[in-house]
């Protein structure tokens, strides 16, 4: 991909699997004028907003979950894992016709919520197993010294939760930078389309040019490499933490 | 009597006020759960009712099971879940696959880490990007085949999406390429967690490299590959949407050789624009998920006791 990404079109046809001789960025230069940034720069709007809301939220709901004991925690849990597995194809029609009522369709805040909806249970559970295993007696030490539930939280709870939270946001954030089918419903209008939902229409355009769709597929992959080579530790702790628990 | 009932005011307000301030104080799980518990309530809650309600109906009148009778009398439907039914038949090439790339790395003494990121590395890249470079390397003139055809394979230079009998399992292989890596993570992290003593006592007993992993290690690991089964078949079941619509343009093509539900549905809300039908297809597949979910909660069950009589 990347070698294909250097090359010219000519070059390509005679021999795609060569290395480049010399190496040529028209296709890098073609995939950027057409709407490259605008997609780029909605995919980032999009998955951070979306990703900080949802580790926020997951966050405190994880210590509600682990702070108290009440009367049917364990199978508003259960619930919870079970709709990690729920399709998003199937929420699809609801939801689509609910951001049509609202008049949302083709804005950012209803894919947002979308987002922070599907990512939320396997947060809620990944944060809920962390925080279990934090000693009680750090949390009875800090409310003997009389500090309240948002103290302990923000004092105690928090800054013992570097790797986890961290896992987490890694975990979320390649999952919604590649979200195409969601995507692709919601924003329909051309300059409100994310990079995936840009790409996979962008291939009929330049079907003419590999070297430009191949530029195109390098300029999406990049954030992720980068995020990846950052956080594969934490990428699969997250990974595994979803299979079996306590490792 | 009207007296007294303002001194019982009086006594009864700083208990309230106490209660109160000591709610705040101590605020208790529902405020932190609370935006979470709208959020997630909205978006799966009001959905799934709103899709059996929907599915009932035809543009706002109540129809019964006629919805129902439409879809599963569907030849295309039939066609689409048939479909769903063969990438099934990948889960034990991927369970089989992942184990033992696995046991390789595991026995890779040196590199191991590189390796590792090389099979995983799949794992992460968006679909539409693999979707459309595999669309350009598999393409009648594209690159695997004049590959195939420089080294004298012409026989092999398929029309590998554009041949109705071969587009499905050419998809499916790239499937496979994909989400192997996942499994190889899931059982590789298992595997380091065992406890290497009875791995080292076989070895001494001269247990052979593969009766050694058949007999020691492949029991152990069995609920993770469980798991790992259980998840690639909701995978195929109802997550393939992605490499359809993009390597096929949204067609589900040729003809109709790669139509999986997921397809099924989007195309009928939103290029034949009868929702109804889509709502009730997709109740479907969320039946259908549910009897994978119920498999799933239960490894999971089994797991956590698991860890507790550890």
């Amino acid at each position: 991909m990347i070698t294909g990404s250097l090359k010219t079109q000519e070059q390509f046809l005679k021999s795609p699997w060569s290395i480049p001789t010399h190496l040529s960025f028209g296709g890098y230069k073609a995939a950027w004028n057409d709407q490259f940034p605008t997609w780029f720069r909605n995919s980032l709007l999009v998955t951070l907003v979306a990703v900080a809301l949802t580790v926020i939220m997951a966050a405190t709901a994880a210590w509600g979950f682990s702070h108290w004991k009440w009367k049917g925690r364990d199978s508003v849990l259960g619930i919870l894992i079970s709709l990690m597995v729920v399709p998003p194809v199937v929420l699809l029609i609801p939801l689509f016709t609910l951001g049509a009522r609202l008049g949302w369709i083709s804005t950012f805040r209803m894919l947002i919520l979308v987002y922070v909806g599907l990512m939320l249970p396997f947060s809620i559970y990944l944060l809920t197993n962390f925080f279990r295993a934090i000693p009680a007696s750090l949390m009875e030490a800090a409310e003997i010294d009389g500090a309240s539930d948002i103290r302990t939280f923000t004092a105690i709870v928090l800054p013992l939760s570097g790797p986890p939270l961290i896992t987490l946001a890694v975990v979320n954030l390649l999952w919604a930078w590649n979200e195409l089918l969601l995507a692709l419903v919601f924003l329909q209008s051309d300059e409100k389309k994310t990079l995936m939902v840009g790409i996979t229409g962008f291939q009929s355009r330049y079907s003419l040019s590999i070297p430009t769709i191949m530029a195109g597929m390098t300029i999406a992959t990049i954030p992720l490499v980068i995020v990846y080579i950052f956080g594969q530790r934490y990428f699969i702790t997250g990974l595994t933490a979803g299979s079996v628990k306590g490792e | 009597m009207i007296k007294t009932a303002p001194t019982e005011n009086a006594v009864t307000a700083p208990r309230v006020i106490g209660a109160v301030t000591s709610r705040i104080k101590g605020s208790g799980p529902f405020f932190w759960i609370l935006p979470a518990a709208l959020c997630v309530v909205v978006i799966f809650g009001y959905s799934i009712v709103d899709l059996v309600q929907q599915s009932f109906k035809y543009q706002g009148a109540w129809v019964g099971l006629d919805n129902f009778r439409l879809v599963l009398t569907d030849p295309l439907f039939h066609i689409a879940i048939f479909h769903n039914f063969l990438l099934l038949f990948t889960v034990p090439i991927l369970a089989i696959l992942s184990f033992l790339c696995a046991v390789l790395l595991f026995e890779t003494r040196r590199g191991m880490k590189f390796y590792r990121s090389a099979v995983f590395l799949p794992y992460i890249l968006p679909i539409p990007v693999v979707g459309v470079v595999f669309g350009q390397l598999l393409q009648l003139n594209g690159a695997l085949n004049s590959a195939l055809r420089a080294l004298g394979f012409h026989s092999l230079a398929l029309d590998w999406l554009g041949d109705p009998g071969q587009a499905l399992w050419t998809m499916s292989a790239i499937i496979i390429w994909k989400e192997v890596g996942f499994g190889t993570i899931l059982i590789l992290a298992r595997l380091i967690s065992l406890p290497l003593e009875t791995l080292e006592a076989a070895r001494i007993d001269g247990a052979g490299f593969f009766r050694l992993h058949l007999k020691i290690t492949l029991p152990q690991l069995k609920p993770v590959i469980l798991f790992y089964i259980i998840n690639e078949a909701i995978v195929m079941v109802s997550w393939v949407f992605n490499y359809v619509y993009v390597m096929t343009n949204g067609q589900g093509g040729p003809g109709n050789a790669t139509v999986v539900s997921e397809l099924y549905i989007y195309r009928s809300a939103f290029q034949n624009k009868s929702p109804e039908l889509a709502a009730t297809a997709a109740l479907l597949l969320l039946l259908a998920t549910l009897v994978f979910i119920v498999g799933f909660l239960k490894i999971q069950k089994n797991s956590n006791s698991g860890n507790s009589h550890e």
